[in-house]
């Protein structure tokens, strides 16, 4: 079985790949950078929060123009997971306005993002239709 | 005029465009020196300067400045604030007014950026050959394109999208519409980078960047300066009455950072920094959004236009569609927003932005803004945001004298 690990430390891959959060012991606010402190409220104990893994739509772009490198166009939105805001691709998508829409149900999805020198992959995840 | 009033005695903004021949040297020294000589005053009366060019901003550019037009031993303060650089080095000079340490400051900003692409999220690294966690998301690779975008057509597009999901009535058409408007009014303002009015069938064709803004939707990277001497009431008070009646009253400056917010570190949140910079304004000087005659905004963005409508109050919460489809930012209507023609067509010189704005409106309320001059005008607002946050807004009125 090929070895994988996630495109950031806050995907929790496995069975039921979702996100995690570091949550605010105090205030509840959350984060998925590490933290020294939180930003609401100063406090600086936090536990991790899984992330629901369905959303809606809060605001999307269909990207155009980008770095070389970067395969356009592409869909980068928030998603509002049952009151977390995720930043993420929306995948498995045409991306037109066509087919993308403010409001639209998505769940999370993972993909491969490639294997590295060591044959290990890396495991990215997006947002998908809820058909 | 009080005593401790902040008054604007001198102000300067060089044509915004493609400079070849002038670096950024010589942009703040004709700004600076316009500015001076705009006021009656000169180097040696000055007690502060405060300088910024962002992409220089490791550079001592006040000192710089010093060096071209005068080396007075002033205190010097450089300072760097994203787009919001030149309000934040008016707020400076202003403070140090304010704080009577100085009779008279000048405030510069100054940017080479013609022809330059996208100022973030224009590059992306290669991946490195193993996937190693690194930084403060634990990422292997490179993030741009695969969770989100960096660039800031798109994050500003997701700004005025999320508008739209909270209270509807937003469509490209809608935010093309309100970059034709800004590309209209250009055509009036000589020192406008671009003067071209453009239909909207030609503005919703162009050349799509970050759906839904296309290329003239969004601002234009151009070369430029602008500069500003500030007074005390006290002083303009034993300064000559053609120096009294010119100069413009600040009525209130302001400088807000962006609280936290739910969503503000996984999408900016500009709107609740300029809503608290807009209310703190508001309460500062006396005046109601009802009381001003013209309003410059930051429309870095065409889908950025719309929501600082709703955020400054110009309209009831939720109601910025329907305040433009009332035809009232246009420079006709009941309250001209960007008659400048906007950083979309007058360009986005970032240091030299936050207060060109100041010399746009100032300008109108000393009465010589030409062929489109907004007639009577008395108060008026200039609004900036630098991405990261912060937002100035300043309110000035013209002088009674």
């Amino acid at each position: 079985m090929t070895a994988t690990i996630p495109l950031v430390d806050y995907l929790v891959l496995g069975d039921q790949p979702h996100l995690e959060a570091h949550e605010c012991e105090a205030c509840g606010a959350r984060f998925f950078d590490r933290r020294n402190a939180c930003a609401h409220c100063s406090g600086t104990t936090f536990r991790p929060a899984a992330i629901p893994t369905e959303g809606e739509v809060r605001a999307f772009t269909i990207v155009a123009f980008a770095a070389p490198g970067i395969d356009v166009p592409y869909v980068a939105a928030v998603v509002d997971c049952a009151g977390t805001s995720v930043r993420a691709n929306l995948i498995n998508v045409a991306p037109d306005p066509e087919h993308v829409h403010l409001g639209m149900k998505v769940r999370l999805a993972t993909y491969p993002v490639g294997a590295d020198s060591d044959g290990t992959e890396a495991i990215g995840f997006g947002f998908e239709p809820i058909s | 005029m009080a005593s401790d009033d902040l008054w604007i005695l001198g102000i300067h903004m060089t044509k915004f465009g493609k400079h070849t021949d002038l670096d950024v040297i010589d942009l703040a020294s004709e700004a600076a020196m316009g500015a001076l000589a705009d006021g009656g005053v000169t180097m040696a009366d000055m007690g502060v300067l405060a300088a910024g060019c962002l992409m220089q901003a490791n550079a001592p550019i006040g000192q710089m400045l010093q060096k071209q037009i005068g080396q007075t031993g002033i205190p010097v303060y450089n300072v760097s604030n994203a787009c919001a650089t030149g309000a934040t080095a008016l707020r400076v000079a202003a403070m140090a007014v304010k704080a009577g340490e100085a009779d008279f400051g000048l405030a510069v900003g100054v940017e080479k950026l013609a022809g330059a692409g996208l100022l973030a999220g224009g590059s992306r690294k290669d991946d490195a050959p193993t996937w190693t966690p690194k930084g403060r998301y634990g990422a292997v690779a490179p993030v741009d394109g695969r969770i989100g975008t960096e660039i800031m057509p798109g994050v500003f597009a997701q700004i005025g999208m999320e508008y739209g999901h909270r209270y509807g009535g937003t469509s490209f058409e809608l935010f093309a519409r309100i970059s034709e408007k800004n590309h209209a009014h250009s055509t009036l303002n000589p020192l406008a980078a671009y003067q071209k009015r453009f239909t909207l069938e030609e503005i919703m064709g162009d050349l799509m960047i970050a759906y839904p803004n296309t290329r003239p939707m969004c601002s234009a990277n151009t070369d430029g300066a602008a500069a500003v001497v500030v007074t005390s009431g006290a002083k303009l008070r034993t300064l000559s009455l053609e120096q009294q009646r010119r100069a413009v009253k600040v009525s209130a400056s302001i400088l807000t950072s962006d609280p936290w917010t739910e969503s503000c570190q996984v999408l900016p949140d500009v709107n609740t920094l300029t809503r608290n910079a807009a209310t703190a304004a508001y309460e500062a000087s006396g005046v109601s959004p009802a009381d001003l005659d013209l309003v410059e905004l930051h429309d870095c963005f065409a889908t950025a236009e719309l929501v600082h409508y709703d955020n400054l109050m110009l309209c009831p919460d939720g109601g910025a569609v329907d305040f433009f489809e009332s035809g009232a930012p246009f420079r006709d209507g009941r309250l001209p927003v960007n008659v400048s023609g906007g950083l979309q067509s007058k360009g986005h010189p970032i240091a030299a932005t936050g207060i060109a704005n100041i010399w746009e409106v100032a300008t109108h309320l000393r009465g010589e803004a030409g062929d489109r001059q907004i007639e009577g005008a008395k108060v008026g607002l200039a609004h900036v945001i630098g991405l990261g946050s912060a937002c100035g807004v300043h309110i000035l009125e013209k002088a009674a004298v």
